[in-house]
Order: structure tokens, then C-alpha cells, then sequence
């Protein structure tokens, strides 16, 4: 067998660990148990692989390995045997284990459990990165800059009320499933914001599970939403800043995109549409679509803002329409729907206002509305963004 | 698994707020008195047993440096104070979470605590 290198290896442990915990937890129903088979398969596969050669199946010695190891603890360590829901300690397994079939992905009963509702959700998330993922709870932490301690008893306590409180590993009941998919697919997405404002790494992340969870929910119209949303958005993500500041969409350098990936997402959203769906995430990827088009077919971003407005009842995204009515030509219109929200401490409104001004010739209501938007702005490549747009208004 | 099912009232109308109560239909106030009865009748189901006075007619006792306190009232708010409670016996919190929405209260403004039993 061939020498594996050391690049491809990596890429099958991180392909490979969100699919063998799945199967461990469900064979063993013990997250800690199951996260130490795994490594422990793990740990002896990147010490043979390199010098033995990768098997034929990677998936399956994985699996085969794990399993043998927790049934050898388990055989060892009797009271570790009541920890599990195994009746009878199975005797190890061998080679012939069934390793292609869906019975042995079980990322599906496994998303679905760490993002429980009795969960809190900050929980939610950390499991998910922790066990689908397979991030360290140390790469976690920086992740959401907080101290790996803190974010190791976040994961303790998760794993401790899965087993106490009887959350049980499957997939919802179909009456559950809306409810329980659309918890799912907001853990992603706030797992891929987290990275979109410039941490590409979780960004990367929350697409590696997108990706599953539209392989493996593949009639879930919001879950190929979801997917096409951020592998459009995340294709941008290299023309998106420059020099420190913000570069809007019209000014981005759009050989800096990826249109690879968004093909990825177009077909996603094809996908979305031909299952009929309409809901918020096959809307906003189907924005996110028209966005990277051209030329830009504002009304039909407009309209399309409209009818999400109309699901969601969001004020924000009120705003981005106002700012697609502006762009399609309608300027006062967008104005007077920009005055009509409440969203005071929200600093894009108070941009959207002053570029509105702008555009208007009211120079002075748009220098006054520019000082409350950086009164109001957090990040430093945006506040850079609106101190140019000040200092032209000046000039 | 077992569960202990702690139902709060909050806002709930109950026969003890007679105001509220009152401005229930008949049909209302039957469907309520029918749901609490099927729920204690669902298999699983250990009802409490007994009918608690409302929250105004506790007392609450701590002592302090070894004087007993005793005040008018329960501990938290008459909202949040215990109203009732059943325990259920069952595969998974799903199925505990699904009883207990099916009670009255937590429909009507009031709210269900599901609580693991420690089991040995």
C-alpha cells in the first residue's frame, strides 16, 4: 500500500471524525466514551497510516478500531458497562463490519442531539463544533473568545444534562422535525456568522456541516437554503475588504471571488427551489444568488426582501430593501421606508440613512446621520468605511 | 427515566382567581378540568395525589442564627410558587416535554418545570 502523506491524512481524520463519533455514541449512547474510542482510533491510525499505508477503507477501519477499543474498556472496567446502553458487551468486530451503508452515519441523530432545545445555546454550538466538527475545545474558546476553561465546562455540563435529563440520541418525530431542523440550521448559521466577519475558519466549518446536513436531509428545502446561502455569501469573502476598510459590493474585485463555490450554491439553491421552497433561508440564498449576478436585477431583489420582510417581520431586512429600492432607482421611497423603522441602535441604519441623504443632496442630514452611524459601528474596517464616506461629504 | 412534572400557574385563570375563572366560557373551564384528568389518567403518569391551596395561603419558615423567620407567602413570587406536580415515568425527555405541554397551565400562561429523578 502506498505511503499515506501527511496532508490526506489530516483531510480524512477531519472528514472522517464527525461520521465515526456519530456511529460511537449511537453504538455506545455515551459522548465521553465515544470521544475516547475515537481518539484512541484515531491516535493509532496517524501512527500507522504513515508507515503501513492508508487502508483501502479508511471509514471503515476507523470505525472497526474504535469499536474494539471501547468494547476492550468496556470488558476491563465493569461499571463503565453500565454507563452504556449496550445490554450484553458485544463480543470486538471485525473487518466485514458494514461501513458503506447510512446505518453507520448517524450525524444526523447526533446534530440533532447537541442541538436539543433543552440545551442552552451557546451549548448548542459548542457541541456541535466539538463532537461534528471535531475542534478542540481550545480552538472552540478562541473561536468565541472566551477561556478554554470556561468553554470546557460549558461541554461538560451539555454532556452531563444529555445523559441526566434523558435527551435521547435519534432523529426528531416527523411532527418535531420543522421545529427541531430549523434549531439545527440556526446553530449552523450562526456558527458560519461567527467566521464571516473575517474568522474564515468557523465560516469553513459551518459549510463542512452544511454540506452534511444537505447530503443527508437532501428533501429539506431550508437545508440546501442554508448551504447556498453561505457558500455564496463566503465566496465573496476575498474581495470583501481591502486596505483595512470595507469594499462594497459593487466595488469588489470579483476576480477575487470563488465561482467554483458559487456554483456550489447555485445548485444548492436549485435544489431548494425545485423542492418547493420558499422559507427564510431559500430566500436569502436566493438574494444572496441575484447579489453575484450581472448586471443586478434590483427589483427582483427588492421584491424578494419584500416577501421575507413578509415571513420574518424583520425590521433588518425592511432596511436591506430599502437599500435594494434605492438601488433600483427609487431613492426617496427608500428613504421614507428607512424612517419608518425602529432600529435606532442599529448602525446600518443610520449608513443606509446617510448614503440616502447623500444621494439626496442633503449634505447636512447626511453628516449628521454619518456621526450617528460611528457613534454606533463596532468594527474597525466599517468605522474606516464610514469615516472616508464622512470625509468625502466634506470635501 | 423519571421525570417530576412542577407546574407553575403564573397567569393561568384557575378556579382560585374566581375573576379570571369566571370569564371562561363553561365549555372552557370543562375542557381544562377534562385535559388535567386525562393527563393524570396518561400511562406513565404517577398524579401528585393531592390538591394544593393556592400560593396565598403559604407560609414560608427559615431560620437565622437560630431564629425561625416565618413570613406570609411562598418563597418566590405567588406566580412562580408551586402549583402542582406528577411524576412520569418514561423513555426520554422528549416524551416528558410532550406531556407536559399538554397541561393547562403551560398554554395558558403558566409554565412546566420537567425535573430528572436521581435514580440508583
Amino acid at each position: 500500500m502506498p505511503q499515506a502523506a501527511p496532508r490526506i491524512l489530516e483531510q480524512v481524520f477531519r472528514d472522517e471524525w464527525g461520521r465515526v463519533l456519530a456511529g460511537l455514541i449511537g453504538f455506545l449512547g455515551d459522548f465521553d466514551l465515544a470521544e475516547e474510542a475515537a481518539q484512541e482510533a484515531f491516535a493509532v491510525a496517524a501512527e500507522r497510516w504513515p508507515r503501513e499505508g492508508t487502508p483501502a477503507n479508511p471509514r471503515a477501519w476507523l470505525v472497526t478500531t474504535a469499536r474494539n477499543r471501547a468494547i476492550d474498556r468496556i470488558r476491563r472496567d465493569r461499571t463503565l458497562a453500565a454507563k452504556t446502553r449496550l445490554l450484553d458487551v458485544p463480543t470486538a468486530v471485525g473487518d466485514d463490519v458494514d461501513s458503506g451503508s447510512h446505518r453507520l452515519d448517524e450525524r444526523l441523530e447526533l446534530v440533532f442531539t447537541c442541538c436539543h432545545p433543552a440545551l442552552p445555546l451557546d451549548a448548542q454550538v459548542a457541541l456541535t463544533l466539538r463532537t461534528l466538527g471535531g475542534l478542540k475545545t481550545e480552538e472552540i474558546a478562541r473561536a468565541f473568545l472566551v477561556p478554554e476553561e470556561t468553554m470546557a465546562k460549558r461541554l461538560v455540563r451539555a454532556k452531563r444534562k444529555i445523559k441526566a435529563a434523558g435527551i435521547p440520541f435519534r432523529l426528531p418525530p416527523a411532527h418535531l422535525l420543522p421545529d427541531r431542523l430549523a434549531a439545527v440550521l440556526a446553530v449552523v448559521y450562526l456558527i458560519f456568522n461567527e467566521g464571516y466577519g473575517g474568522r474564515g475558519d468557523l465560516a469553513a466549518e459551518a459549510i463542512r456541516l452544511g454540506r452534511a446536513l444537505a447530503e443527508l436531509m437532501p428533501d429539506e428545502p431550508e437545508a440546501q437554503g442554508l448551504l447556498a446561502l453561505m457558500l455564496v455569501n463566503d465566496a465573496r469573502r476575498g474581495a470583501r475588504f481591502a486596505d483595512g476598510t470595507v469594499v462594497l459590493l459593487g466595488d469588489q474585485d470579483r476576480s477575487l471571488w470563488d465561482f467554483d463555490q458559487i456554483a456550489e450554491g447555485r445548485a444548492a439553491l436549485d435544489r431548494a427551489l425545485a423542492l418547493g421552497g420558499r422559507d427564510p433561508y431559500v430566500l436569502q440564498a436566493a438574494i444572496a444568488v441575484l447579489h453575484v449576478d450581472e448586471p443586478l436585477d434590483w427589483p427582483q431583489i427588492a421584491a424578494l426582501y419584500g416577501e421575507l420582510a413578509r415571513l420574518t417581520g424583520s425590521s433588518v431586512v425592511e432596511l436591506n430593501r430599502a437599500a435594494a429600492i434605492a438601488e433600483a432607482g427609487e431613492v426617496e421611497a427608500a428613504l421614507a421606508l428607512v424612517e419608518s423603522l425602529e432600529l435606532d441602535r442599529y448602525h446600518y441604519l443610520h449608513a443606509t440613512r446617510a448614503e440616502l441623504l447623500r444621494r439626496l443632496d442633503r449634505v447636512e442630514d447626511a453628516r449628521a446621520a454619518y456621526e450617528r452611524a460611528l457613534e454606533l459601528v463596532q468594527s474597525d474596517a466599517e468605522r474606516r468605511f464610514l469615516e472616508q464616506r464622512l470625509a468625502e461629504l466634506q470635501g | 427515566m423519571k421525570y417530576m412534572l412542577l407546574i407553575q400557574f403564573g397567569d393561568a385563570p384557575t378556579p382560585y382567581s374566581p375573576d379570571e375563572w369566571e370569564r371562561l366560557s363553561e365549555d372552557e373551564q370543562k375542557a381544562i378540568y377534562r385535559a388535567y384528568n386525562e393527563i393524570n389518567e396518561t400511562p406513565g403518569v404517577t398524579p401528585s395525589g393531592v390538591q394544593l391551596q393556592p400560593a396565598e395561603m403559604a407560609t414560608t419558615v427559615r431560620v437565622e442564627d437560630g431564629k425561625t423567620l416565618t413570613t406570609d407567602g411562598p418563597f418566590v413570587t405567588i406566580k412562580e410558587a408551586l402549583a402542582g406536580w406528577l411524576m412520569f415515568e418514561a423513555d426520554d425527555i422528549d416524551a416528558a416535554i410532550e406531556l407536559a405541554s399538554r397541561i393547562p397551565a403551560a398554554r395558558m400562561g403558566g409554565a412546566v418545570e420537567v425535573r430528572p429523578v436521581v435514580e440508583y
